[in-house]
């Protein structure tokens, strides 16, 4: 039952993003063919371009091939390039795909302990210094937007020290100031959410009991306490990685990284319209994909929300 | 320590509104000033940040653009606000079913990232500065609409919008004159984590090129500029980047205080002064080496000199049910945990010993009493919905106290626990204790955590109000079962209720508790001829066949003193009809009346 109704939101959301995708080219004012090739175009040209591209269709029948077209992973031509925006997907995608999951991971394996270990030490008020310092640390790195961190990498890392390349995906090196530019960010704010769940949970009567069968800390805090409180990080978690595949758009650009983020970048200061298109469906997509998967695995961990939905 | 943050963004803020508002007549004419020999310049004494390709001063530039990034930000913000604001309050002025679609969608657009929404917005309406502010008007907006959805649920429900839909005022009226008031403030108040969060956005549209185009400028594109020449003189991209940083944090900062200053949390006291606990070895004489259970002058404290449990004194026996009833607040609960280490810091637990089975368990040391008080304590909660843990299989979680203190291997330790949830009469309890808590109704949770007290071998079980969640039926069963492990294993059972009637029938005796005292002790088939005023006016405020039903129930006028205003006296003379003026002055000890029977009172003793 809810694996149906999830998946119907996610088809829902899909259906909608298509019609968002298609109908872009035709809310941009003007003509965007025109706007691509620049006002000293012949007239010729623009007309061919555009009965090229099928513009000059009705739009029920524009729409229908649209839609034959994604499913067919045909996502049309670049206006400058003349290469099929499938192909440019197709070798961009793993690049993008590997930095998200490299920072995702990264995060977690930062985030999770520092805020199980911040919870438990400033239970009950305890530790006013550690709470100031960690509500103030990760409140102030959340604040910050990833491209800033990429900046600051790059000179104090890549120029200054000269650690890591600077830019661009040359061997595992290259990895680590990308994802490092991309993770820090998603890590303070995870580490702030684990450790509100964790105080919460911390204050539940089955963690009483298991203190009163005087069960070892460790085993409290990480066998009872830790998978109820990331059962309830991972709904705004998800949230989370949706908009780090967005920031690594910014991170891309930084790093001049062979992705679908820097592609979609110089798609759109040159109007490559289909291009733009094509990548930003791409993105919507993968958001979906990732609210989808993170809802479902939400169900499979959490048995009660299963209970309660059905 | 907390303002110190908001100060901090306060001025940060205040110092970014004054260069918005001085920056462009100042230094105006120096950012626009080209000057071809200086083009491309790192930093000097001259250009503290360098110049651009036209040697224009970049600090100069970077200061005048305050007022256009600002600018730029607010212009954002007001658009998602405006944005926010009408899909927010639409599903309330809308039919249910469009309504709903709203909401669904708002709750769509949350879930998917603002930096899209307003790349998708730029493509449509064009590069530059317009397209910028739209986009990451368009892309906060659903975080803002998704609040005022939040906020005009909670207001949606307060009596004076029911009686406004009552006196048949429109929808759109009760919007606008109830609702809409109602949560401006909030909403106001996010709007400045909203600027700061636009002014972030719109620096990285920018930055990508996206947003604001020569010859205007703003901070994302004196960055965009900057950035290509990183390389060489990085002060030119490092001096608009922290602008963007400080200005980011310094809005944000202002935003997180303000809303704490809607919430405000409770201020901690000083931290209290312990009484010294005496060792064993000095009360020896008044040692009960019959008891399993014994406590003397037990006394917690909280900060604040809140002494919430004073002078508590305890024997229980072998095999023996001890009932300990009183009102909320009366400090048996407290007193309960106090016996099994449980404090919740930062309460300290002083006074006599805590003697199970003749131990001092708190002299112990720290492995030792983990082994003893994890083996023969056992306890029981009020909630059986919250004892057992959501994500674990029942059986695990009995069968860790094996593993755990009996250095049990898995196999033998999950056999055993299948065992003990047999004993509890849980049928089938091989299936069952493969299943998760929400699996079990309330009464056989219960029963598994009495099941889990019994995988060692308890000495001491305490029960802090099991059956209050519980159907009645059910209550009787789990008395029941409270009664045979009790006398099964010779344990001394501590009963935690606020029912007498229910303490009546299980225990073998009575402590009653007032105010953070034990009043009254007595043996449970004597709650008829309890002598403590209080005692009596709980045991008649329990309804039976006899009572009179045209009359009303008794109750006890007036409200149990709070910890911290107890005073000299009887902390019951307030409420008590056979008060004195010495009952006010003079507190009653707790004075032997009768077999098996004490009580504190000035006035039957």
């Amino acid at each position: 039952m809810l694996v149906l109704r999830r998946v119907a939101r996610f088809a829902a959301g899909l259906a909608a993003l298509m019609l968002a995708t298609f109908a872009m080219i035709h809310l941009i004012p003007g003509d965007p063919v025109r706007a691509a090739l620049g006002p000293a175009a012949p007239a010729e040209l623009v007309a061919t371009r555009t009965a090229a591209l099928g513009l000059d269709k009705p739009l029920p029948e524009q729409f229908a091939t649209y839609l034959k077209g994604v499913v067919s992973g045909d996502f049309g031509t670049s206006f400058l390039t003349g290469e099929p925006v499938g192909q440019i997907i197709a070798d961009r995608l793993p690049n993008t795909l590997t930095l998200a999951v490299l920072a995702t991971l990264a995060a977690l394996l930062v985030a999770v302990p520092l805020g199980l270990w911040a919870a438990i030490r400033t239970e009950n008020g305890r530790h006013r210094g550690t709470e100031i310092g960690f509500t103030s640390g990760t409140g102030a790195a959340v604040a910050v937007p990833e491209f800033l961190y990429s900046i600051a990498l790059v000179v104090v890392f890549a120029i200054t020290l000269g650690w890591f390349p600077p830019a661009g995906k040359e061997g595992p090196l290259s990895y680590v100031l990308p994802v490092a530019a991309l993770a820090i960010g998603p890590a303070a704010l995870v580490a702030r959410l684990v450790r509100v769940e964790t105080m919460r949970e911390l204050g539940m009567d089955y963690v009483r009991l298991a203190r009163a069968k005087r069960l070892p800390a460790a085993m409290v805090n990480l066998r009872h306490v830790l998978p109820n409180a990331l059962t309830a990080t991972l709904t705004t978690g998800g949230l989370l990685l949706g908009g780090l595949i967005a920031g690594s758009v910014l991170v891309e650009y930084v790093f001049a990284w062979p992705g679908l983020g820097m592609r979609m970048t110089e798609a759109i200061t040159q109007k490559d319209f289909p291009v733009a298109q094509g990548v930003i469906l791409v993105y919507g997509a993968i958001v979906l994909i990732v609210n989808l998967a993170v809802d479902l695995l939400l169900g499979l961990l959490d048995p009660k929300s299963t209970l309660k939905e059905s | 320590m907390r303002t110190l943050s908001g100060l901090a963004g306060a001025a940060i803020v205040a110092l970014l509104l004054v260069l918005a508002v001085i920056g462009p007549p100042i230094w105006g004419d120096r950012a626009e000033l080209i000057d071809p020999v200086a083009a491309l310049q790192g930093a000097s004494a001259a250009h503290p940040l360098g110049t651009d390709n036209l040697g224009r001063d970049i600090l100069a530039r970077m200061l005048v653009a305050t007022r256009f990034s600002l600018l730029l930000a607010l212009l954002a913000a007001a658009i998602g606000a405006a944005i926010g604001v009408v899909l927010g309050t639409l599903p309330s002025v809308l039919p249910r079913r469009p309504g709903r679609l709203v909401s669904g969608v708002v709750n769509a657009l949350v879930a998917f990232p603002g930096l899209l929404l307003a790349m998708f917005t730029a493509v449509v309406a064009g590069l530059g500065a317009r397209g910028a502010v739209l986009g990451i008007g368009v892309a906060v907006a659903p975080g803002f609409a998704r609040l005022t959805q939040t906020l005009a649920a909670s207001v949606a429900g307060a009596d004076y919008v029911a009686a406004a839909r009552l006196l048949g005022v429109s929808r759109t009226r009760i919007v606008t004159r109830h609702v809409l008031p109602n949560i401006a403030e909030p909403l106001i108040l996010n709007l400045t984590t909203m600027i700061g969060g636009s002014l972030l956005g719109l620096a990285g549209m920018s930055f990508l090129g996206l947003g604001v185009q020569p010859p205007s400028y703003d901070w994302g594109r004196l960055l965009f500029d900057g950035f290509g020449r990183i390389y060489v003189s990085p002060i030119v991209a490092l001096g608009p980047a922290l602008m963007v940083v400080v200005a980011g944090v310094g809005f944000n900062l202002v935003g997180e205080a303000l809303a704490r200053t809607a919430s405000r949390s409770a201020v901690h006291g000083a931290a209290p002064a312990v009484p010294p606990r005496p060792a064993a070895g000095e009360d020896d004489e008044r040692r009960d080496t019959e008891a399993v259970l014994e406590v003397r002058d037990l006394t917690v404290t909280f900060p604040g000199d809140v002494t919430p449990v004073r002078d508590v004194s305890l024997t229980v026996g072998p095999g023996e049910i001890v009932g300990v009833v009183g009102e909320s607040g009366s400090g048996k609960s407290l007193t309960a945990y106090a016996v099994g280490g449980l404090v919740p810091y930062p309460g300290v637990v002083g006074g006599g010993p805590v003697l199970l089975c003749g131990q001092d368990v708190h002299a112990l040391p720290e492995g030792e009493r983990r082994k003893v008080l994890g083996t023969s304590l056992a306890m029981v909660f009020q909630d059986p919905m919250a004892s057992l843990n959501p994500a674990l299989k029942v059986g695990g979680q009995l069968a860790e106290v094996a593993t755990v203190h009996q250095r049990a291997t898995r196999a033998d330790a999950w056999r055993r626990a299948v065992d003990r949830l047999g004993h509890v009469r849980i049928t089938d309890p091989a299936r069952r204790a493969r299943q998760h808590p929400h699996e079990f109704s309330g009464g056989m949770r219960q029963r598994a955590v009495i099941a889990m007290g019994l995988m060692g071998t308890p000495r001491l079980i305490i029960a802090d109000e099991p059956t209050t969640g519980l159907d009645v039926t059910v209550q009787g069963e789990i008395l029941r079962l409270l009664r045979e492990v009790t006398e099964e294993t010779s344990a001394a059972t501590l009963f935690i209720s606020h029912d007498i009637a229910v303490v009546g029938s299980l225990c073998d005796r009575v402590v009653v508790m007032y105010a953070g005292r034990v009043v009254e002790e007595l043996p449970a088939d004597r709650l008829g001829a309890a002598a403590h005023p209080y005692t009596r006016a709980l045991v008649s405020s329990v309804p039976d066949m006899a009572t009179d039903r045209s009359q009303p129930l008794a109750s006890i006028p007036g409200r149990q003193p709070t910890p911290a205003e107890v005073g000299e006296g009887c902390a019951f003379a307030g409420r008590c009809p056979l008060a004195t003026s010495r009952c006010t002055a003079e507190r009653p000890p707790l004075e032997e009346h009768g077999k098996a029977h004490r009580v504190a009172c000035w006035e039957v003793s």
